[in-house]
């Protein structure tokens, strides 16, 4: 199979989408000839054209309420948000507006859009550039929230989340831009509330998010050479969450541990962790491990910035500790 | 321009902090080139008198407020070379301890609150600052600095708002470069940027940023109503970027031409029109200059040097500082 960026996962299947329907449209910051800072939309305004792949001046509040509202009357916007941080500045369109929409209608109107964004820390941007976000808006009721891990479900989801009739939020990880994957010709979408078990084990769980399920497959790797076979699990969407094929591995490992990069606490690490302990309790030998990204804003320098993200060694380590029964008595 | 002698050393002072500006960001830009630095930055080469003309009209305890292309900000409020070029390379001894990096330099020993990685944050800060002056009953006058993209967040018209009805002592400062990214500012600020603050009572004023001696004489006048309760005030200064967006945007000519970067740069140099001025004048010869410059770049590379060879922070100090009464939060 033909490998492809993610970046380039993400193009294709918003020049599909945009074939297939015209209603669908690109809005936000340099998007058009600059093909934002990443280059991720290139070619899309020479074919498209300026009406639907529209740059706009740095007014996010503005041209995210535009989209709500563009959204509840019949197209479909995919907001481009260039960085994950900026979610701060629109959070009052995205989930007082587009998020509840939907219900405070009784059912009668709707918010079909997309926002595209990123996150991911450790490439030197500071405080206020390297967030991961994902937990805030997985928190509020009505928004779908995906969290793609390659290029394959970059380009799956993306497709599924345009024709989705929510608003559903997509965190990409700006570090994977570059990164290659098997991505097929034909076209596929892939479900929401669907995960992927990447690779099958027996004595522990590692479910990952994002840049972290390949965190969790190099932690496989250590730990397989040790002989710990490792089963490790992206739900791909955490709203909806797929809990069934999360719960049937505790069930089946009873040992986990969840790797997300957005802060440790209140976060997604938290929330699967407190499903899998109502559901999966009685098979559990030790307790749910999270592991976030560490409780401090992104410090700048390089020499802090790294220790602040799970990273394969570490993963591998608590999984050792879980494994010895050292984690219990840990407390 | 007809000056007296007794004012010889406030312009060579001025020529003095141009030249720094220049020659710190001609090092930074080297490291970036040689991939010493971390990250990004971005270059405030060719908008020197914009900073020096506003900041040598303000005193220490003035307070000035910076953007994300903030370097010479915090050089004409007073910074040192050596801890400016730790924090950009991350080292403890930077003047955020290479917490901040390049985008978040802040020098609260000069009045300077800091530089700010989200167009219009500071906007905010800086009619905050003002406020506080009001309250206690000091004369602080505070300086907000933003592009001309920043024109298009919605803070900025409500802080203008609450400043002019409250009288607050506070310029806001708009270095219109002509650009936001990659997007010229005709493409996204729509009428006048001067009007927007006339409609709120503001007195504006539009000013070549290339006119050290005319921004300066502007600012102090201002500055000099401004703490006696007459503010807020209005400044578009025009002006121009020499590097790219940041320092890894290299390939621009598809949003903006070579004739006109060679046009800003050998036609309407801040520091080129102000030096023979100074040589016209008999403020200095062209020896006192070559001198001046020479101990400049001197200054530069030593503190670059001294960089360098400096240490990172401990990674203990990665939990410092996330709260102003706990040591270590994560302990
Ligand atoms: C809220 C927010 N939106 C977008 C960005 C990305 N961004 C960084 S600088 C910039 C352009 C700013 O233009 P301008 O205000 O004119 O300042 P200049 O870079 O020209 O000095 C943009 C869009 C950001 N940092 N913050
Ligand atoms: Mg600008």
């Amino acid at each position: 199979m033909r490998e492809i960026t993610l970046s380039q996962a993400v193009n294709e299947a918003l020049a599909e989408e945009m074939r297939r329907d015209e209603t669908v449209f690109i809005i936000g910051e340099d998007v058009a000839e600059a093909g934002t800072p990443f280059k991720i939309l290139s070619g899309l305004v020479e074919e498209f054209g300026t009406d639907r792949v529209v740059d706009t001046p740095i007014s996010e509040p503005g041209f995210m309420g535009l989209a709500v509202g563009a959204a509840m009357t019949g197209t479909r916007p995919v907001v481009d948000l260039m960085f994950g941080d900026f979610i701060y500045l629109i959070m009052d369109q995205l989930c007082n507006q587009a998020a509840k929409t939907h219900y405070m209608s009784g059912g009668k109107m709707s918010a079909p859009l997309v926002l595209r964004t990123n996150m991911g820390a450790t490439r030197r941007s500071a405080a206020q550039h390297s967030q991961s976000l994902h937990a805030l808006v997985a928190h509020i009721p009505g928004l779908k929230v995906a969290m793609p891990s390659s290029a394959y479900e970059a380009k799956g989801l993306m497709k599924t989340a345009i024709r989705d009739n929510n608003p559903v939020v997509i965190f990409e990880d700006k570090l994977m831009y570059n990164d290659k994957a098997p991505v097929p010709d034909e076209e596929f979408l892939i479900p929401f509330g669907e995960a992927n078990v990447k690779r099958a084990g027996s004595d522990i769980t590692l479910i990952g998010t994002s840049s972290m399920v390949q965190v969790c497959e190099a932690a496989a790797e250590i730990l397989a050479k040790e002989g710990i076979e490792a089963e490790v699990i992206d739900p791909r969407t955490i709203v909806p969450l797929d809990e069934e094929t999360l719960i049937a591995s505790a069930k089946k490992t009873s040992r986990v541990i969840v790797v997300d990069e957005g802060h440790q606490s209140y976060g997604i690490t938290g929330e699967i962790a407190g499903r899998i302990n109502e559901k999966a309790f009685y098979h559990l030998d030790a307790p749910v491990l999270r592991m976030g990204a560490m409780d401090v804003p992104v410090p700048f320098s390089p020499a802090l910035e790294d220790i602040t993200v799970p990273t394969p060694e570490g993963v591998a380590e608590n999984a050792r500790k879980l494994m010895s029964g050292e984690m219990i008595h840990a407390a | 321009m007809v000056k007296t002698k007794t004012n010889t050393e406030d312009y060579l002072r001025m020529y003095r902090q141009m030249m720094r500006i220049r020659s710190f960001e001609d090092n930074a830009n080297q490291l970036y080139l040689s991939a010493k630095m971390p990250g990004l930055t971005h270059m405030y080469s060719g908008e020197e008198a914009v900073a020096v003309g506003i900041c040598e009209a303000l005193k220490v305890t003035d307070k000035i407020t910076s953007t994300h292309r903030g370097h010479g900000h915090c050089v004409a409020k007073g910074a040192n070379f050596k801890e400016m070029f730790c924090e950009l390379l991350g080292k403890e001894q930077g003047y955020c301890r290479g917490k901040g990096g390049s985008m978040h330099i802040a020098d609260q020993s000069n009045g300077n609150l800091g530089a700010n990685a989200i167009v219009g944050g500071s906007m905010g800060i800086a009619t905050g600052s003002a406020f506080t002056a009001k309250l206690l009953g000091k004369d602080d006058v505070t300086v907000c600095f933003f592009g001309d993209g920043a024109t298009a967040q919605g803070l900025m018209y409500e802080v203008m708002n609450m400043a002019a009805l409250w009288n607050l002592p506070v310029i806001y400062a708009c270095e219109n470069n002509g650009y936001s990214e990659y997007t010229k500012t005709e493409e996204i600020a729509a009428g006048s940027i001067t009007a927007r603050a006339e409609a709120f009572g503001i007195e504006a004023h539009q000013i070549d940023g290339q006119d050290v001696l005319a921004v300066n004489e502007l600012t102090q006048k201002l500055v000099a109503r401004a703490r006696k309760g007459e503010g807020p005030f209005f400044m578009e200064l025009m002006t121009y970027r020499y590097h790219g967006h940041h320092v890894g945007d290299i390939n621009r000519e598809y949003y903006r031409s070579k004739e006109e970067e060679k046009e800003w740069k050998e036609n309407r140099d801040p520091i080129i029109k102000f030096r023979s001025w100074l040589v016209e004048q008999g403020i200095a010869s062209e020896d006192e200059i070559e001198a001046m410059n020479a101990e400049i770049k001197k200054d530069a590379e030593e503190a670059v040097a001294y960089a360098e060879a400096a240490p990172y922070p401990d990674q203990s100090e990665v939990d410092m500082h996330v709260f102003t009464d706990v040591k270590h939060a994560l302990a």
